[in-house]
């Protein structure tokens, strides 16, 4: 028994291991990105992020040394930190074998010498400027090293991430109304073409969005609508329909009956059965696609880039972030802080509803 | 309504007031809609109202449906057997049908857009891209998804590790490709590395090297941006493996145990074919997702050093070379790899009789 206990032991160490190793593996590349975003633009440039975590630098220790009082001549070898270099060396510095670093400052005659020691530290110089300057689209001040002024132009998140808010809430409220009318529809009703329908609707399921893209670009065209944020949340609905009926009607059509039809009984129309218990009785399903749908139009590229490409005005977070990905690619300051702000709300919303969006995946699990 | 829209497009209010009226206009637009056609219909006598409000519920349903995504695959297919300008604008006129055709006929190509489809280099090497984007992407999404729902089933951290892996489910593919062009970055050879990956190459000795940018690799360098994809798409399918594996039950696996089988039987004996059809449909869903991959291509590479996939070159052709007849055929050449997904979905739709 004991070895069998011993062996259960060593599986649950290889187990969690295993699975740490692979957690690490997953959040390590967000981790740095959201490390990042709150270090300097200098220090981001310089440094790999993981140097907030203690390592071994080179620092400057005491006052420089005066060469004379340790009776070294610049013009020959020298002897320091119990080895020997010349003036050339030193200059660019010379690592000697006590570890210390040994830095010439200043010309041959009279210079002095810098003493670095290696030592345990961390880079935990944070704050946040890198979202102000994302945020607020000005320009922004910066002295090098050499005392020189550089000028670096922020950008306007703001306005990008209202614009998103103006096509997300819309493009995932009109879909979901749009789909439980729908569904109420094809569960509750009997009419002419009913089920042909709704096999279109499952056909529809994974029919890529690619296929509509120049025809109703055409359209948009010609109702002039082209760049406005009506445009967006028609698509968003049309593309998200399939969808959304679909897994709205799996829950309406499952609603026990007897509720539905003592409603009825009670002379309610149609309308009053939808907008006081069908309504009510869905929410989780509501809420399980309204995540789903919510996260799908935030993050979308594709159509916002089709659909409000032409109008700067209007562009949303995405499309932002990526035109900051292609014109300014260096620029990780603002990179880092962009990409944060892109994903704050949707994990906001991941977090807090998280069971919901799982249930919404188990239950559409056969979308394209 | 109409005064809604025009103070949307022509208004200099301050954003945020725009936006608040956009929200409340658009979603109480439609559901106004919704209440009006419903009023109009209650008012009419019965046998017209109880033929009427079906239509009231699933119309306007089906009309988006019909207008965003049904007919268009109509339209792409006629469009897709002309020439790059399309059909003639309002070709049709009725008082001189051959000259209607005879104009038609001028930009008609046939099927010349799909023959250059399947023949063009930039194509040919779209499709190779994409079949490594399947295989290696699709493979290894199902692989990890499944390694790590059975290692999460049986560990203490089961939540923190399932959160922690379905989080970037919640990113966009734009935000994810600046945390891969962050860990890919290279710097010269003398300076410190800020990026993960060239950093750990310095360390182990290597020289940095510019990675998506590789194009002596090619077509390897596709693996890096395959890479991303499987980092977003993993929690999906542990998600879905995870529920799947709850429901085996329990004794099942305790006879196997009784019966000798260790872990490893177990797993590939039991636990995989009784959640074999999740497993297609995860493959399948995940397969068809790759196959329509764009967001990471075009935000991390552009298509260039030979990453170009489908969707990128549906892109470039309809609305940078302004070439709609090709572009509209690459489409439809996805649609049709898709097909036999959509037959299946309704294969399986008539089985469950539930309507």
């Amino acid at each position: 028994m004991g070895s069998l206990q011993r062996q259960r032991r060593f599986g649950s160490l290889v187990v969690n291991g295993a699975l740490l190793l692979i957690v690490l593996f997953w959040t390590v590349p967000t981790i740095g990105l959201f490390v990042s975003s709150f270090r300097s633009r200098e220090a981001i440039q310089s440094s790999g992020w993981w140097n907030i975590l203690p390592h071994r630098a080179f620092e400057i220790v005491g006052e420089p040394l005066d060469p004379d009082e340790l009776g070294l001549d610049a013009t020959g070898p020298m002897a320091i930190g119990g080895g020997e270099t010349t003036f050339e060396e030193m200059r660019e510095g010379y690592r000697a074998p006590d570890g210390r670093y040994y830095v010439w400052i200043g010309n041959r005659r009279n210079g002095r010498i810098e003493v670095q020691e290696q030592n345990w530290t961390v880079d935990w110089d944070f704050s946040l400027a890198n979202y102000q300057q994302v945020l607020a689209g000005k320009d922004f001040e910066y002295t090098r090293a050499d005392g020189t002024v550089e000028v670096i132009p922020g950008d306007d998140f703001v306005s990008a991430f209202l614009n998103s808010l103006a096509v997300a809430v819309p493009a995932t409220v009109i879909p979901i109304l749009v789909a439980a009318f729908a569904a109420y529809g094809f569960a509750w009703m009997r009419f002419p073409g009913r089920r042909l329908l709704f096999i279109i609707v499952v056909a529809l399921l994974v029919v890529p969005l690619q296929l509509a893209l120049v025809p109703i670009l055409g359209d948009f065209r010609g109702l002039e609508i082209n760049g406005t944020f009506l445009a967006m949340w028609l698509a968003h609905t049309g593309f998200g329909l399939p969808l959304a009926t679909y897994l709205l009607f799996n829950y309406i059509s499952g609603l026990p009956r007897e509720t539905l039809e003592s409603a009825f009984i009670d002379g309610a129309s149609h309308f009053t059965v939808f907008r006081r218990l069908i309504l009510p009785l869905s929410v989780p399903a509501l809420a399980s696609f309204a995540i789903f749908q919510f996260l799908w139009v935030w993050n979308d590229y594709l159509v916002a880039l089709i659909f409000l490409g032409g109008n700067p005005e209007s562009k949303v977070i995405t499309q932002r972030l990526a035109d900051i990905v292609g014109s300014r690619g260096n620029d990780w300051h603002l990179l880092t802080a962009g990409a944060f702000i892109t994903m704050l709300l949707p994990l906001i919303v991941f977090f807090s509803l998280q069971r919901f969006f799982v249930r919404g995946l188990l239950a559409g699990s056969v979308k394209g | 309504m109409y005064w809604g829209f025009i103070f949307l497009r022509e208004s200099a209010a301050p954003k945020w007031l725009i936006v608040l009226v956009a929200i409340v206009w658009g979603v109480g637009g439609v559901a106004a809609l919704y209440w009006i056609f419903n009023w109009i219909v209650e008012r009419m006598g019965d046998p017209w109202r109880a033929r009427l409000q079906p239509f009231v519920f699933v119309g306007p349903a089906a009309a988006m449906l019909l207008w965003f995504l049904a007919i268009p695959v109509l339209r792409t297919f006629w469009l897709s057997l002309f020439g790059r300008d399309g059909p003639p604008r309002d070709w049709l006129n009725w008082s001189d049908l051959g000259g209607s055709f005879a104009a038609l006929g001028e930009r008609f190509v046939g099927l010349d857009n799909y023959v250059a489809v399947f023949t063009d280099r930039l194509m040919r090497e779209a499709f190779r891209n994409n079949i490594m984007w399947i295989v290696f992407g699709a493979t290894l999404t199902v692989i990890f998804g499944l390694l790590i729902a059975v290692l999460a089933d049986r560990s203490r951290f089961e939540r923190l590790g399932k959160s922690a892996i379905f989080l970037p489910m919640a990113i966009s593919f734009v935000g994810a490709g600046v945390i891969w062009n962050f860990i890919y970055e290279v710097r010269p050879v003398d300076g410190q590395q800020i990026g993960l990956l060239n950093a750990l190459v310095v360390a182990a000795g290597g020289n940095p090297q510019p990675f998506p940018a590789w194009t002596d690799i090619a077509p390897w360098n596709n693996l890096f941006l395959i890479v991303i994809v499987i980092w977003l798409q993993t929690g999906y399918a542990m998600v879905l493996f995870s529920a799947a594996l709850k429901g085996i039950p329990a004794d099942l696996m305790e006879a196997g145990r009784v019966d000798g089988a260790n872990e490893v039987q177990i797993f590939f004996r039991i636990m995989v074919p009784y959640i074999m059809g999740t497993i297609i449909t995860v493959s399948t869903t995940v397969v068809i997702f790759t196959l329509k991959i764009f967001d990471v291509v075009w935000v991390m590479t552009g298509g260039q050093f030979g990453t170009d996939v489908i969707a990128t070159q549906f892109y470039r052709q309809s609305f940078t070379a302004r070439n709609s007849g090709y572009g509209s055929a690459i489409a439809i050449v996805l649609l049709i790899a898709i097909v036999p997904v959509m037959i299946y979905n309704l294969r399986q739709f008539r089985e469950q009789e539930a309507f």
